[in-house]
């Protein structure tokens, strides 16, 4: 597909309308996933924009109990921690995502390996509309 | 095919200093690096004239956010009277004072210097815990930091892949954790200079005072099993499983190889030195590994002539018990899945066959994070010069040692050897 700046913000702006997207390079086929304006595989800067099977597995993950302040003002802290992990994709590359769906004050049963499915999360943090990736047990 | 890397010109540690670390109410950046200077001027046999100095490189990551005051290069030569001479500070994250250390290097090396000071400063304790995670995070990929990922987070999510793909768990990470608590108090610099023995007898006294029933803790496993004293910060990571907020200095004097003997009967020679970069952990070749540290010591390994089996002993970057489990692997002293069996098997004890981390460690030492890398490099220069008093390693004739910085979560490692020849 065409679209904008192979960039962050565009990324970011295309999980708030709940589509997961990388970059192919044009020269070479790789797929990168955030995408990247400079493939560096060939170096090549003629890449346009996929969209991204959201289906993996987990591949590491973590409970924060000590939330950074954009966590806090979610409503995380000691007594009600979150869960964040990477997620190797289906079809290639990882990203870092929320977890949800999962019990982040029991970490003992959250198993590396589990198939996860996309899920987009919108939250209004400091009355700002915010969105994140995120990913569920499939 | 890459050349092997090589210095035009060899270059000695003369001299070496640091601060006290902890946390210091009464104390800023400019006190910090006094105490290191001084230090470091009386440890010059022959002694140096400020004057020969030519040139300043500094670490700090974050003195702008930590104390609102950047620019820190200038301060210190002014400090130290340096002014007018060229200060540069370098910022890598936790690893910005290795990188202070070897661009000095490389200015001697090329010719341009013959006598350069380098060092590192951060001062974090005036702000509160919340804002020193904000603060560190900063140094975090943007996609990690976006969802959520905290500096404990990041390695957090290390430690599960780790346990999951070679059968570790927490009792592996406590092994670090009481070994550096061993080793502290011995270090009369270090912010937390206390076995976990000596911290479970505290408290349980503590308990006692107040006439509740003393909590009774058979080992320091159970101690630091118990969720009480211990708590979860980012599982599997625990409180005792990483370093604390601290205040501190370092800083060493380097000179041409040529000159060494102006200063000193004993100098200790830069065997070899690397740098590396790394992807952030969404992209990173492994997730129980960091490229960038393995990158670096390639490189340190192949100007030095040196294998991992020559480092006698080594400062490994454990800013979380998991980092140093995977880093001793990453700079080849264990095999890939074998380095907490042979932590395990007491191999980087004081007294063991591999001693890592005889300062303390970041753990027990104290991190401040731009401080940190030429604080490693003076635990290597002080054992190696025999003056370690009582956590001076027992091996006798010791020649070779190294330092492993690490930067964010991987994003900038070193590793630095020295030699007595
Ligand atoms: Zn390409």
């Amino acid at each position: 597909m065409e679209g904008p700046l192979l960039s962050d913000i565009a990324y970011n702006r295309f999980i708030a309308e709940e589509r997961l997207t990388g970059a192919r390079c044009r020269n070479c086929g790789a797929r990168w996933i955030p995408p990247r304006p400079i493939c560096v595989a060939c170096y090549s800067s003629n890449l346009e924009w996929i969209d991204v099977n959201g289906k993996g597995k987990l591949a590491a993950f973590t409970c924060i109990h000590i939330p950074p302040p954009s966590m806090a003002a979610q409503g995380y802290d000691r007594k009600n921690p979150y869960c964040v992990g990477v997620v190797e994709l289906d079809d290639g590359g990882r990203v870092d995502a929320r977890i949800e769906g999962v019990d982040p004050t029991n970490p003992e049963s959250i198993t590396i390996g589990m198939p996860m499915k996309v899920k987009f999360l919108h939250r209004t943090v400091n009355g700002k509309a915010e969105s994140y990736l995120a990913f569920e047990p499939a | 095919m890459k050349k092997r890397p090589k210095l035009a010109r060899g270059v000695a540690v003369v001299g070496a200093g640091m601060s006290t670390f902890g946390m210091f109410k009464e104390k800023d950046s400019k006190d910090l690096f006094a105490e290191a200077f001084r230090e470091l001027r009386a440890s010059v046999d022959r002694g140096v004239d400020p004057r020969e100095i030519e040139a300043l490189y500094l670490g700090n990551f974050s003195n702008d956010f930590f104390a609102h005051q950047a620019h820190w290069a200038p301060l210190i030569a002014d400090l130290t009277g340096l002014v007018p001479k060229p200060a540069t500070r370098t910022e890598g994250a936790c690893a910005s004072s290795a990188l202070a250390f070897r661009e000095g290097v490389i200015a001697i090396a090329s010719g341009l210097y013959d006598v350069v000071l380098v060092g590192g400063v951060e001062e974090m304790s005036k702000r509160s815990t919340e804002e020193v995670a904000e603060g560190l995070a900063l140094a975090n990929t943007p996609y990690a930091g976006r969802v959520g990922f905290t500096f404990p987070g990041v390695f957090g999510a290390v430690a599960t892949a780790y346990f999951a793909r070679y059968g570790a768990s927490r009792e592996h990470l406590m092994n670090v954790t009481i070994k550096s608590h061993n080793n502290a108090p011995l270090n009369p610099k270090a912010q937390f200079p206390l076995t976990i023995r000596n911290i479970m007898t505290t408290k349980s006294e503590s308990v006692k005072r107040k006439d509740l029933t003393a909590p009774d803790w058979p080992t320091e496993k159970a101690f630091l099993g118990d969720v009480a004293v211990n708590p979860i910060v980012a599982w599997p990571l625990h409180l005792f499983d990483c370093c604390p907020i601290s205040d501190g200095a370092s800083a060493m004097l380097l000179v041409a190889e040529e000159l060494a003997g102006e200063f000193t009967d004993d100098p200790i020679y830069v065997a070899g030195i690397g740098q590396g970069s790394g992807r952030g952990l969404h992209r990173s070749l492994d997730l129980t590994s960091f490229e960038a540290t393995r990158y670096a010591a390639k490189e340190a390994y192949s100007m030095s002539g040196l294998g991992p089996e020559d480092i006698q002993f080594c400062e490994v970057h454990d800013c979380f018990s998991i980092a140093e489990i995977v880093h001793v692997e990453d700079l080849g002293f264990f095999e890939p899945g074998e380095g907490y069996k042979a932590i395990a098997d007491g191999a980087t004890r004081l007294d063991g066959p591999k001693p890592v981390n005889t300062s303390g460690g970041l753990k027990c030492k104290g991190h401040p994070v731009g401080a940190t890398g030429v604080s490693q490099l003076y635990e290597v220069w002080t054992q190696l010069k025999g003056k370690a008093g009582k956590r001076q390693i027992p091996h006798g004739d010791l020649r070779v040692g190294a330092a492993h910085n690490l930067g964010g979560t991987g994003g900038t490692c070193t590793f630095t050897i020295l030699e007595r020849r």
